[in-house]
Order: C-alpha cells, then sequence, then structure tokens
C-alpha cells in the first residue's frame, strides 16, 4: 500500500528544513523539445486547484520554453467534452486534469491515450522509480496523478446542544443525539454508501464485499435514513463551506482543500474531521489521437510538471498531498498565509488513523445501478 | 397558387378586352403567355424571399436541427455490440443455449482479439453496464485476459509439425488464394482481422511478421473439422493438445459462465434498441419481454410527473404574480409606467446564478426571511421554515425568474385594449367587477395564453435552478439528462429522456391549439 508508504515519508515534513537537500534549480536540467508544438491547451478546474498548478509548475514551464498555455475551465465535464471533441474529429485540448474516476473512464472509453510513465516521466528526487514513486496512484494505463485529495467532515465548534463535546469520529455523523444539528452530505451514493456500512458495524475492508451482495445497498441507505431528514444534500464542492459558514449546518462532507480555506483563509470556527476519509486522486489524461508535435509538447511537460519538485510546491498553494512519496518530505509552508501545511495534507499521518481509498473499479461496475437506486432514494 | 391569382384576381374588364382580342391564352408584354409569366415573377420573388432568410435558414440547420437530430437518433443507436462482435453474433444466433457452447466462445475470444487491438473492447464494456451492473470489469478483464489465454499451443503444435506452417509469406500467399480461403473459411477470416490490425495499428507488413495466434486457433478449428485445404502441407490435428476457449473465459470471470451476459448480448445484438426508450419510462426488457423495473430503481417516470406537475405550478403563480402588475402597467401613464417597466426587466440584466444564491441567502433556515419570521415572533426558533432545498425553493425561486416572461406579453396585449370599452361597459350599468370580469378579462386572454406558454416551456426544461435550489424533490428531468449528458456518459438514455421531453411539449401545445386556437395568442398589442 503506498499510501503507507506516504506515511512513513510525510512524517520528515514535520521536520524543517528536511526538503532543502532535495530543492534544486530544474533550470539547468530542463533538455529542449524537440519538434513540438509551440502552444498548449490545458483543461482544468478552475479556481484554487487551477491557480496551484499555474504557480508550480505551468509558470515556471512557460519561463523556460517561452511556449503559449491557454486554459479550459471545464475539468467537471471533461469527459462529456473529450468524447463530443473526438467524434467531431477535432480534438482542441492536449492535456485533460480529471479525478481518478474520470480516468478510468477515459481510458476505457479509448479517449485517453496510453503512456508509458516509466519512460516519460522522472524518476523520483531521491532516485525511486516512476512506479515506486508514484505506486498505487497509477490506477491505469492513461493517467499521471498529481495529488491526493480527500473527502472528509468539517464540523462548528460553536455549536451550544453539543455541550462542548466535538466529533472525532466517523460515527458521530450519524450520532443526531449527541451532535444535533443539520449535516450535508454530497447527492451521491459514492463516499455516503461506505460511511454509512462502516457505521452499521462493516469492517472497512468488506464494504465493497457488503454492498455487492443482495441487500447491502439497501443495508447502508437503512443507516443513512436514521439520519435523513436532518441532511442537506450537496452537488457541488463549494456549498459545505458556505453552509457551515451560513451555520446552515453543523457538520459537512466536502473536498479537504475546501475546508482548508474556510479554516486557514476565511478564519471560520470549524474544524477537520478526519475519520475515515475518503482518498481519491487527480491527475493528467492526454486526449488520444494528438499529432506528433503536439503529443511531443504534452509529454516534455508532463515530465517536467510531475517530478518530485514540482509536485510539492503545488502543496505550497492548496491543502492537497502530492502524488509521489519523494515528494512529501519537500512539502513546507503556504506561499501566502506562511502557515505548516502537513496538518491539512490528507497524507499527514495523524489524519489517517483511518481511511478509505475510493474504489474506482468497483463505482464503475456498479454506478448506474447504485445511482439509480439511490436517486430513487433520496427522491421518496 | 399562380392559377388562383390568374384566374381568381384578373379585373373582370381585362378578361372581357383579352377574350375579345385575341381567342386563346392571354399573352403579357413580351409576348409569353400571361400565365407563364407570372408564374415566373412569383417564382422569382420565392427564390429572392428564399435567399434573403438562406443564411438563417442555413444556421439553424447546421447548428440546431443537424446536432438535435443526431443526439435524438442515439437514443436508438446500438451498433455498438455488432460492431464490435460481429463473430459472436451470428455465433449465437445458431446457439440457443443459456450459456452457449465452445463455438461461440471461440467467436468471442476472435472478436475480443481484435477489439482488444482497437481498445474498443472497454466501449462495449460501458454499453453493456448501462443495462448490467459489472459487465463493465468482465470486458475490460476479458480483454487483458485473451493474450495469455493457452491459445499459443496451437502455434508450437503447428510449427513442430511442418515449420511451413508458422512462414508468414507463404501464408500471404495463400490467403490470396481464393480456394483456400473457401476451404478454411475461418482461418481466412481470422487472417484478415489480424492482418488488419498488423498493418494498420502497427504499421508493419504482415507478410513478414509472426502470425497472431488467434490465426493458429481458427486453422486448428478449421483442420479439426475435416477441412481439406489445397496448397498447404497436409497436417493431422487429431493428437493435438488443444485449449477450451469456454474454460479460460469462465476461469477468468464466473459471469462468462451465467446466462445474464448472454440473455444482454442476445438482447442488444440488432442495430437498433428500444432499451434506452424502455429505461427512460422505468422499463425494462426482460426474458418474458417488456417488464417494469424493480420497484427501488424506478425514477424517470416520476421525475416526468414532477417535472410537468412543478412547471404548471411555477405557470399558475407566475400569473397570479403577473397579471396586477401587467394590469398596472398597462394602465398607469407611460412614465410612471416606463419606471416600473425597468423595474420588471432589470432581473434580466442581472446573471441567472447570482439572482438563483440570492434566493439561497434569504430562504435558508438562518436565512433573511427566517430570521424576519423569527424576529416578528411569527415562528419560533426551534420552527424556521424549510423554503429551500425542496420544492417550495424551486416554485419561489423559478417564478421570480420567468415572471418577466408573462408580464412582458400579458402587457402588451393589455395596452391594446381600448379602454373605452371598460368605460362603455360602466356607462351601461355594469359595477367594477363585471366591467373587469366579464369585458376586459376575455380580451386579455390571449396575454395569459402567451405568458403561459412561454413560461411553461421555459420552465420545463430549466436545470440550474432546480439543482441548485432544489434540494433533493425539487429537481426536474432536466436534471437527470444533464447527469447522464456529462457524468454518467449515457448518452443514449439522455437521448431518450430528451425526445421524450420533445414530445411531451410538443403534445401539449398541440392539446392548447385544439382547446385556445394558437391563433388567439398575442406576443404584442
Amino acid at each position: 500500500m503506498t499510501i503507507t508508504k506516504l506515511m512513513g515519508s510525510a512524517a520528515l515534513a514535520l521536520l524543517p528544513m528536511a526538503g532543502a537537500a532535495f530543492a534544486q534549480d530544474a533550470s539547468a536540467e530542463l533538455p529542449p523539445c524537440e519538434g513540438c508544438a509551440e502552444s498548449m491547451v490545458i483543461m482544468s478546474w478552475g479556481g484554487a486547484y487551477q491557480n496551484s498548478q499555474l504557480k508550480a509548475y505551468v509558470e515556471p514551464y512557460i519561463a523556460q520554453t517561452g511556449i503559449a498555455v491557454t486554459w479550459d475551465e471545464s475539468s467537471n465535464e471533461a469527459i462529456a467534452k473529450l468524447r463530443a471533441a473526438q467524434e467531431a474529429g477535432n480534438m482542441p485540448f492536449d492535456l485533460v486534469d480529471v479525478e481518478g474516476p474520470d480516468a478510468q473512464r477515459a481510458c476505457d472509453e479509448g479517449l485517453a491515450a496510453e503512456i508509458d510513465v516509466a519512460e516519460v516521466l522522472a524518476p523520483g528526487a531521491d532516485g525511486a522509480t516512476v512506479e515506486d514513486d508514484f505506486g498505487d496512484s497509477l490506477i491505469n494505463d492513461c493517467y499521471v496523478p498529481q495529488i491526493y485529495f480527500s473527502t472528509t467532515f468539517g464540523y462548528r465548534t460553536d455549536v451550544a446542544e453539543w455541550n462542548g463535546a466535538t466529533p472525532d469520529d466517523l460515527c458521530d455523523v450519524f450520532d443526531t443525539t449527541a451532535f444535533p444539528g443539520k449535516r450535508s452530505l454530497q447527492a451521491s451514493p459514492k463516499k455516503n454508501l461506505e460511511w454509512a456500512l462502516i457505521c452499521d458495524g462493516v469492517p472497512a475492508a468488506d464494504v465493497y464485499k457488503v454492498l455487492e451482495e443482495e441487500g447491502g445497498v439497501e443495508r447502508a441507505l437503512a443507516k443513512l435514513d436514521t439520519i435523513k431528514g436532518d441532511v442537506i444534500w450537496w452537488t457541488a464542492g463549494a456549498e459545505t463551506p458556505q453552509l457551515l459558514a451560513d451555520k446552515e449546518v453543523v457538520i459537512g462532507s466536502t473536498y479537504n482543500g475546501r475546508l482548508f480555506s474556510v479554516i486557514a483563509e476565511q478564519g471560520q470556527p470549524v474544524e477537520m474531521l478526519w475519520d475515515y476519509q475518503n482518498f481519491d486522486f487527480d491527475g493528467w489524461i492526454v486526449p488520444a489521437g494528438l499529432d506528433e508535435a503536439r503529443m511531443n509538447r504534452v509529454m516534455h511537460f508532463l515530465h517536467f510538471a510531475t517530478d518530485t519538485q514540482r509536485l510539492a510546491d503545488q502543496a505550497k498553494y492548496i491543502a492537497y498531498g502530492p502524488a509521489r512519496a519523494s515528494s512529501q518530505p519537500l512539502v513546507s509552508t503556504h506561499a501566502e498565509l506562511g502557515i505548516e501545511m502537513a496538518p491539512f495534507m490528507p497524507t499527514n499521518p495523524d489524519n489517517m488513523k483511518n481511511f478509505l481509498v475510493n474504489n474506482i473499479e468497483w463505482w464503475a461496475d456498479h454506478q448506474d445501478e447504485v445511482e439509480a437506486t439511490f436517486q430513487n432514494w433520496l427522491a421518496q | 397558387m399562380a392559377d388562383a391569382t390568374v384566374t381568381g384576381g384578373m379585373p373582370a374588364g381585362l378578361g372581357a378586352r383579352g377574350a375579345a382580342a385575341t381567342p386563346g391564352p392571354m399573352v403579357a408584354a413580351d409576348g409569353t403567355p400571361l400565365k407563364a409569366s407570372l408564374a415566373r415573377s412569383l417564382r422569382r420573388q420565392k427564390m429572392r424571399a428564399l435567399l434573403l432568410i438562406a443564411p438563417l435558414l442555413l444556421f439553424i440547420v447546421v447548428s440546431f436541427v443537424l446536432p438535435i437530430g443526431d443526439m435524438l437518433l442515439r437514443s436508438v443507436q446500438n451498433g455498438i455490440v455488432p460492431d464490435t462482435l460481429p463473430r459472436t453474433v451470428v455465433a449465437l444466433r445458431d446457439d440457443p443455449a443459456e450459456v452457449p457452447g465452445e463455438a461461440v466462445f471461440e467467436a468471442l475470444y476472435a472478436d475480443l482479439v481484435v477489439a482488444e487491438e482497437y481498445k474498443v473492447h472497454t466501449q462495449l464494456g460501458s454499453r453493456l453496464n448501462y443495462e448490467m451492473g459489472g459487465a463493465s470489469s468482465m470486458f475490460r478483464g476479458a480483454g487483458r485476459a485473451v493474450g495469455r489465454f493457452g491459445t499459443d499451443i496451437y502455434a508450437e503444435q503447428f510449427e513442430d509439425a511442418d515449420p511451413a506452417l508458422v512462414d508468414p509469406a507463404r501464408w500471404a500467399v495463400w490467403m490470396a488464394d481464393p480456394a483456400v480461403r473457401e476451404a478454411l473459411p475461418r482461418t481466412a477470416d481470422a487472417y484478415d482481422a489480424w492482418a488488419g490490425f498488423t498493418a494498420e495499428l502497427g504499421g508493419d507488413d504482415p507478410a513478414a511478421e509472426e502470425l497472431g495466434d488467434v490465426v493458429y486457433a481458427a486453422l486448428y478449428r478449421d483442420l479439426a473439422s475435416g477441412a481439406q485445404a489445397p496448397g498447404l502441407p497436409a497436417v493431422d490435428v487429431a493428437g493435438f493438445e488443444s485449449v477450451s476457449l469456454r474454460d479460460e473465459f469462465i476461469a477468468d470471470d464466473a459471469g462468462w459462465g451465467e446466462p445474464a451476459i448472454w440473455d444482454l448480448l442476445r438482447t442488444f445484438s440488432p442495430r437498433v434498441t428500444a432499451g434506452y426508450y424502455l429505461n427512460a419510462v422505468d422499463l425494462q426488457m426482460g426474458p418474458d419481454g417488456v417488464e417494469m423495473r424493480p420497484e427501488g430503481d424506478r425514477i424517470y417516470l416520476q421525475l416526468f410527473v414532477r417535472t410537468m406537475i412543478l412547471s404548471v405550478t411555477i405557470t399558475a403563480t407566475c400569473i397570479l404574480l403577473g397579471y396586477p402588475v401587467a394590469f398596472l402597467l398597462a394602465s398607469l401613464p407611460m412614465r410612471s409606467a416606463n419606471l416600473l417597466m425597468i423595474l420588471v426587466l432589470l432581473p434580466f440584466w442581472t446573471s441567472l446564478l447570482v439572482r438563483t444564491s440570492a434566493w439561497k441567502v434569504l430562504l435558508q433556515q438562518q436565512g433573511v426571511i427566517n430570521d424576519l419570521l423569527v424576529w416578528a415572533g411569527l415562528i419560533g426558533n426551534d420552527g424556521r421554515l424549510a423554503l429551500i432545498n425542496n420544492q417550495t425553493g424551486t416554485i419561489i425561486a423559478m417564478t421570480h425568474i420567468l415572471l418577466p416572461f408573462m408580464i412582458l406579453p400579458l402587457y402588451s396585449v393589455m395596452k391594446g385594449i381600448p379602454p373605452t370599452y371598460v368605460r362603455a361597459a360602466k356607462s351601461l350599468g355594469a359595477n367594477d367587477w363585471t366591467a373587469f370580469w366579464r369585458v376586459y378579462f376575455p380580451q386579455s386572454i390571449p396575454g395569459i395564453g402567451a405568458g403561459s406558454i412561454l413560461v411553461f416551456i421555459l420552465a420545463i426544461g430549466y436545470y440550474i435552478t432546480p439543482e441548485l435550489v432544489g434540494g433533493t424533490k425539487g429537481v426536474f428531468i432536466s436534471n437527470r439528462i444533464a447527469y447522464h449528458i456529462s457524468d454518467s456518459l449515457n448518452w443514449g438514455l439522455a437521448a431518450a429522456l430528451g425526445t421524450i421531453l420533445l414530445a411531451v411539449v410538443l403534445l401539449l401545445y398541440w392539446a392548447y391549439d385544439r382547446m385556445v386556437g394558437i391563433d388567439n395568442v398575442k406576443l404584442g398589442g
């Protein structure tokens, strides 16, 4: 399990200056790009995440190569756009940022090109091979991961009805007696079903086995039924932070980076509940069928943008954990706020006592029917 | 039309004079028959009109009709199964067994070897996964596994029997010979497929490349079934070690040994399917024909009904709120009416998202309206109203957003009602209410009709506002369509849902025309 390996190396991040030994100037080593296109269109998420990419490696890359980069901020509908572009026979994108499940789908649908990561990417700064360094985040042959993010909970620290107690267990989310108040959960079966089963007494390792059994999904929904009346369902990651800040909910799930901005940037009375945080990946795919010049440029960029230092640099701008184990020791402080990023990293060992990893293959197989059941349950 | 114009529209005097001067057809000044000349000039006029609208027409056809038509066609298209598994589809026709025999598995093996090379087996898996959970990983797994199936033993045994049998150059010659191809049909088919992807994907010359195992497996089957090919070295395959592809597939994934996947492949073998439409109305194709989906999986009918009910409710609230406003606007003097009109139009100049988010701030439980009610003592702090993330939220926000579409046609129709009629009614003894209800209101109905059609048709396809304020019970069918377009990628189902929605709107429009008459709809005075 790479995540356990990350735990060890992330601990080093707490030692000041541990990363200095690896810090190096990349400008000397960036080889010239031969037969490469002079521009790139990158699809990403916009907002804070795209900004972290811009600062950590796109701007440095432009500074060294002088190419033009255009952003398309539509990663939330990346697969639909890629499919439409492929059917139209005109691919406007060179590089697309997607989450793990979408990468799997793009790979399955033949929308993404297969990438030989060992050949294209740089080995770890500590000498680890690409496969070892990225480990489990290499979920398929098309994916170049950048970060770990997790879906986890934030709660308000000023709820009078809680009488000073703070939730420290995932199942406190399901306990409306000790922790009364509204919750916000994602309007999607993913993660919610897993969490419900764990709090219904299923060992974390057996969650998908139980879900696959007859009545497994119903069992999870029955557990969710116990708090259904107290739940506000969200569809966009920004909703839970807003609901928490407006006191509409007292606990809510969202992406850990969003909670970081609520806590560290906006200073709201909110804390994080990391118990059974659900890991997922975000990374690059390259559309299938690019011509040679564009493909060369993309590979040249990927080699630079996913090396150990660049992935560590990204964590200066956003609270997501680098996908490379070798980047973990280099994670330092936030570029503007100056605070230590390690406590906000999902890969920080303190935050990883219990965790789940999004089972992409299981969800790829069962999403359609489970989604139908879940939507039906929501509508009841 | 031209005839009617000539005979019907001709002044009587002209006809009489023409008939007196020259019997026979009338002629124009240049000597051509008047009828033909008129027809020509009419045709010219029509052509000119057509040319004038041509840019717009072309634009609409290219950017609207064609893409929508293409999208709607997807709701029945199912070419992916016969295109990806052509041999399996044919072989399955001859094998009615619940779990078919070796011949079908051999066809599936050949299909998957080809599909894996072109990386299309996973697309088929995703398609079939819409119908049966788990199909996606079965095909992904099988694609990985076909390379490992023990079919390499055939090449070795053929080489041991006669080394000429593994010479690619000789194969190229044999496979160009119609007699050989006829004697070894499966081998020829497998060789063509192999040669096809070797040349196309690898850019290699099939006559110089080591043949794929799939060709030898086919050759073994041809020879084992007693085929004799002229020109090929005679090999007795009776003593050959063989491998059961059926066992290999089932060993890779037990699902291949169960009837479900085969039922599915048989059901979706044809190029055209009703599956998406059945799915869109909570039906499915069962072993005994069409049946309802399991209770827990039915969502679409409910959503269609909800979309209709909420859209009608929103239209009704728009009429209730819009009518008095339009009435006021129409009866005020121009100066103050213009000022009020700006207030009506102001929302148009504000982003839809901003307006919707503003409603969130107003309506939520810790929001402005609830705070005011609690402050005024009308409700207790524990009894805060749930005004958002439910149907109430959708109705309130969408009524606000669509209100101008009701007020504007109403206003323009009311502007055209002469005030003298009401005055006349009053002078004849009607009281205010009777004068309004019997005289004014009937004349404003075309405005209500126009506004209602506009609001209803806009509401039925609304998507972003219900998504933001509708919670789980205030969302529309369009939110599911969006989900299938961008999240689940089930475009066939999205197209079927969209087609049904379009059909329902057209049906309602037709019914409206029959009941009210579309001529009674006025967008302007």
